[in-house]
């Protein structure tokens, strides 16, 4: 579900193809509900090792993100701290990944490539980034920990499957039209760079 | 005090001195972050500042660590010679690095090479890093303290370019690090740079060029034109606060240099992120202390 709140964009899953259809890149929304945290290893046991997530990520959210979790009593877990981790290094999986949970909003930090471009335009879902360096922000969005599977990943690998609630200030990175911001901005920043570049020099020649 | 307990009062103090600079910005960075935010007015880089902003406040709130990577330590001291604690100072900083890690607590970040273990106590061989600087005639010590988290540590790289590179090398150098690895390093970024001779000497200059305060200067004057070129210049480039673009790019930036061979100019760039901590406090011989980059802290 998508709602304007005291003009914030919020998303609610279960999220559907609708609901982002008009969510654009540069936009900001936040989260309610599901969000599971999700990198390295359990990508590549779905991808790799043909193995089913145990979490359920269909129409929801997961995290590119390795958290500092405390246990409480009960089996029950509190998020201390928690921040997004280079979400380039899932890319070689995300294609795949996608396709296979039907999961809706990917988070991370820093732009992703082709393979997920692909497939937020073909099985309608978007990247965003969470600003990174703000762990305690993220963690206190998170309402609850309701669950935490293939423990044997360790704390940082572990699929943490969150509540939270108006998780964000998430930045839509790749939009359901497959556009990518990181990759339109490095081409600005790029001639940006090369003009500044020939500001610079024209000072600097102090080797005569 | 003999010297036992010395060494004790003073691990102490490091303890709780690198748990502080986990949880809280130094006050030079909070002011320039204030001020970007204010000079920025696109919705998303309000937004962004405005989540740092409230991020440090549940930091220090709630006693957290602000951002989950605090780094590996790494500690630049400048001991006087004749410092009562020289023999002891490495030894007690790796155990006041361990001390904090439980009590802060900070994220185990030592993962011996080769062998490739976490030492699961944020310490190992070489690390914290401890740099070197013995002061003659002198009975103090001043000690900066860095937490080198992963996304900022990435961008540095050192070379030595020809002389016929000149100054217009060491541009482009520097400026190419910025669009590459430098926009997923957390911006506003300190960029530190350095000019010297080789790769090492470069390298540890561009890294104590973080350490400087905001808004230093280069004491040489084509140095210090360098530094405001070349901020002006990332600036233009507009990375903006986490690099999806904005006004402005770095807090700062900042060149040491030393004399060169007539051969080579070794340049190397460091960057500091956003969330940049560093600390810098000074003893006496008595272990009496002066913080300078953080106000209101007793350790
Ligand atoms: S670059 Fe800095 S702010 Fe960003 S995640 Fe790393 S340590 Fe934190």
């Amino acid at each position: 579900m998508l709602e304007i709140k005291d003009g914030k964009k919020i998303l609610t899953t279960p999220v559907s193809a609708e609901d982002l259809a008009e969510i654009r890149i540069g936009d900001i929304v936040y989260l309610n509900g599901s969000m599971t945290t999700c990198r390295d290893v359990a990508h590549r046991r779905l991808v790799e090792a043909g193995r089913k997530l145990p979490v359920d990520v269909r129409d929801a959210a997961i995290f590119h993100a390795g958290p500092i979790i405390r246990p409480l009593e009960n089996d029950k877990f509190e998020m201390v701290s928690v921040g997004p981790t280079t979400s380039m290094r899932m890319e070689k999986f995300e294609k795949e990944f996608v396709e296979q949970t039907g999961v809706k909003v990917i988070i991370g930090k820093g732009g992703m490539g082709p393979n997920t471009e692909y497939a937020c335009k073909n099985y309608k879902a978007i990247h965003c980034v969470f600003p990174a360096g703000n762990a305690v922000v993220a963690a206190t969005e998170v309402e609850e920990i309701v669950d935490a599977q293939w423990r044997d990943l360790g704390m940082p690998e572990t699929l943490w499957h969150c509540r939270v609630r108006e998780f964000g200030p998430l930045i839509v990175s790749i939009d359901t039209e497959g556009r990518n911001l990181f990759e339109e901005n490095k081409v600005i920043f790029n001639e940006r760079k090369e003009k500044a570049i020939e500001e610079i020099c024209k000072q600097v020649s102090f080797i005569k | 005090m003999d010297k036992r307990e010395q060494a004790e009062q003073l691990t102490r103090y490091m303890a709780n001195f690198v748990d502080h600079i986990g949880k809280v910005l130094p006050d030079d960075i909070i002011a320039k972050l204030d001020e970007l935010a204010e000079k920025e007015d696109s919705p998303l880089s309000r937004v962004i500042y405005s989540t740092m902003k409230r991020n440090q406040k549940l930091a220090k709130e709630l006693n957290r660590p602000s951002c989950q990577d605090t780094g590996v330590l790494q500690f630049w001291v400048k001991c006087g010679a004749s410092f009562p604690l020289i023999g002891e100072l490495e030894g007690l900083l790796k155990e006041a690095v361990v001390k904090a890690t439980f009590q802060a607590p900070l994220r185990h970040n030592s993962v011996e090479t080769f062998d490739e273990y976490n030492t699961g106590k944020n310490v190992g061989k070489g690390t914290p890093t401890v740099f070197w600087d013995i002061v003659p005639d002198s009975n103090g010590c001043e000690i900066y303290t860095y937490m080198a988290g992963g996304g900022c540590t990435l961008p540095g790289k050192a070379m030595v370019l020809m002389p016929g590179a000149g100054y217009e090398g060491v541009t482009r150098f520097v400026m190419d690090v910025m669009t590459s690895y430098g926009l997923n390093a957390c911006p506003p970024l300190l960029v530190g740079v350095g000019v010297a001779t080789s790769v090492e000497t470069a390298a540890l200059l561009s890294k104590k060029a973080l350490m400087r305060p905001l808004g230093s200067r280069n004491e040489n004057e084509r140095a210090a034109l360098m530094e405001k070129l070349l901020e002006d210049g990332i600036n233009a480039i507009g990375l903006g606060p986490q690099g999806m673009g904005g006004k402005y790019s770095v807090m700062g930036v900042h060149v040491e240099n030393t004399a060169r061979h007539p051969s080579t100019i070794g340049v190397a760039v460091n960057v500091g992120c956003w969330s940049h901590r560093r600390g810098h406090i000074i003893f006496d011989k008595d272990l009496n202390y002066r913080i300078t980059t953080h106000s209101e802290v007793t350790l």
